[in-house]
């Protein structure tokens, strides 16, 4: 009996620290955060809904991040969309190709080691299992020329998202980056049905059968080991 | 005699005043069609068809196969209705274009669609919706 109590004490020493770093990351969460972001599921899932809302939803962000780069990231924020979002809203038309309106972007809240950390913590704790197929991906190797083709002449990812720095589309997030900061389960879910996550966003649904799910999940997760960085 | 004069003016001002009406009322829907079309266009269309709708949107750089540009009259008024409403709804592949175009039928509802076929004829200027 006496055994269990002190190891339950032990375990509430150990969860102590966990706890106050997620409860303190809540509270930063709520003051710094909510203003541009969806913590919880929205009500409206309208198109204006999306016009009006300044960052991403991250109301499923346990189930998308990787804690580590929301850590790293919050600290030394830098823009992962070259249009932001909405793009519209930050294009311009030239003489040539649309270009992005810097005037209109502004820089992300940058918080120090401590708030990047325990707001990460609390971020993690934003998870949505209904959206995110636990265990979808399969994590089989893929050959990154097989990829590639499927990523840029067969399926057209490229037209609106960079596999490599500088080369692609700008409407949708960079990818290069994409397997330091997103899990492969979210990557999958993603592709196979955006507009489960909001059903106005601007990727469209490709209809993927499983297998290329499966392979252009791993191309994208391997984008980043083979930029070397 | 002056009483079926009455009368015939009486039903015209009428008739008149009820086709105000009804034209009133399409007026007003089509403006909300046009408006939800032209919303509709700069959240999906516009990252690559641009924001001037000439087909050299924010992601047009690089792609192997260039968007169309709706403003071209003569390019856009070639497109038969029926292709127009099934290259939105199903991608490019399904009317045997580039697979750069996707299917937006996930997104769209048919009706919005339909309305984004009649906006995309009034950027072209060129031909009915209908």
């Amino acid at each position: 009996m006496n055994l269990h109590i002190l190891a339950a004490l032990g375990l509430g020493l150990v969860a102590a620290p966990v706890l106050a770093a997620e409860s303190a990351g809540a509270a930063l969460l709520k003051s710094q955060c909510m203003s541009c972001h969806a913590l919880a599921k929205p009500e409206s899932a309208s198109l204006d809904r999306l016009w009006e809302r300044k960052g991403p939803d991250l109301h499923y962000a346990g189930s998308k991040f990787k804690q580590p780069w929301l850590e790293k990231w919050l600290q030394k924020p830098v823009r992962i969309r070259p249009a932001d979002e909405l793009y519209a809203r930050h294009v311009r038309g030239t003489d040539k190709e649309d270009a992005v309106d810097e005037s209109t972007l502004t820089p992300h809240v940058k918080l120090s080691k401590a708030e990047a950390e325990s707001v990460a913590a609390a971020l993690m704790a934003l998870a949505a299992p209904d959206l995110v197929e636990k265990g979808a991906f399969k994590g089989e190797k893929v050959s990154m020329t097989m990829g590639g083709m499927f990523f840029g002449k067969l399926r057209g990812c490229g037209a609106c998202h960079m596999a490599k720095p500088g080369s692609g589309g700008a409407s949708g997030a960079e990818l290069y980056t994409a397997g330091e900061r997103l899990q492969a389960d979210y990557i999958y879910s993603y592709i196979k049905n955006p507009q489960k996550f909001d059903p106005r966003i601007w990727m469209p649904t490709l209809g993927l059968a499983e297998p290329d799910l499966q392979r252009l999940t791993g191309y994208i997760l391997q984008l980043d080991a083979r930029e070397g960085k | 005699m002056n009483i079926a004069r009455a009368a015939s003016t009486l039903f015209l001002a009428g008739s008149t005043l009820a086709a105000g009406l009804l034209f009133a009322g399409h007026a007003v829907a089509d403006d909300a069609e046009h408006a939800r079309a032209t919303r509709n266009y700069d959240t999906y269309c516009a990252q690559c068809h641009g924001i001037n709708r000439n087909g050299r949107g924010i992601n047009s750089r690089d792609m192997s196969v260039q968007p169309r540009d709706h403003t071209d009259a003569k390019g856009m008024g070639d497109i038969p209705e029926n292709e127009i409403l099934k290259v939105i709804k199903e991608g490019g592949l399904a009317v045997n274009k580039s697979v750069l175009m996707p299917a937006w039928g996930n997104v769209m509802s048919d009706m919005e669609i339909r309305e984004m076929a009649a906006y995309l004829r009034h950027v072209c200027k060129c031909g009915s919706s209908k």
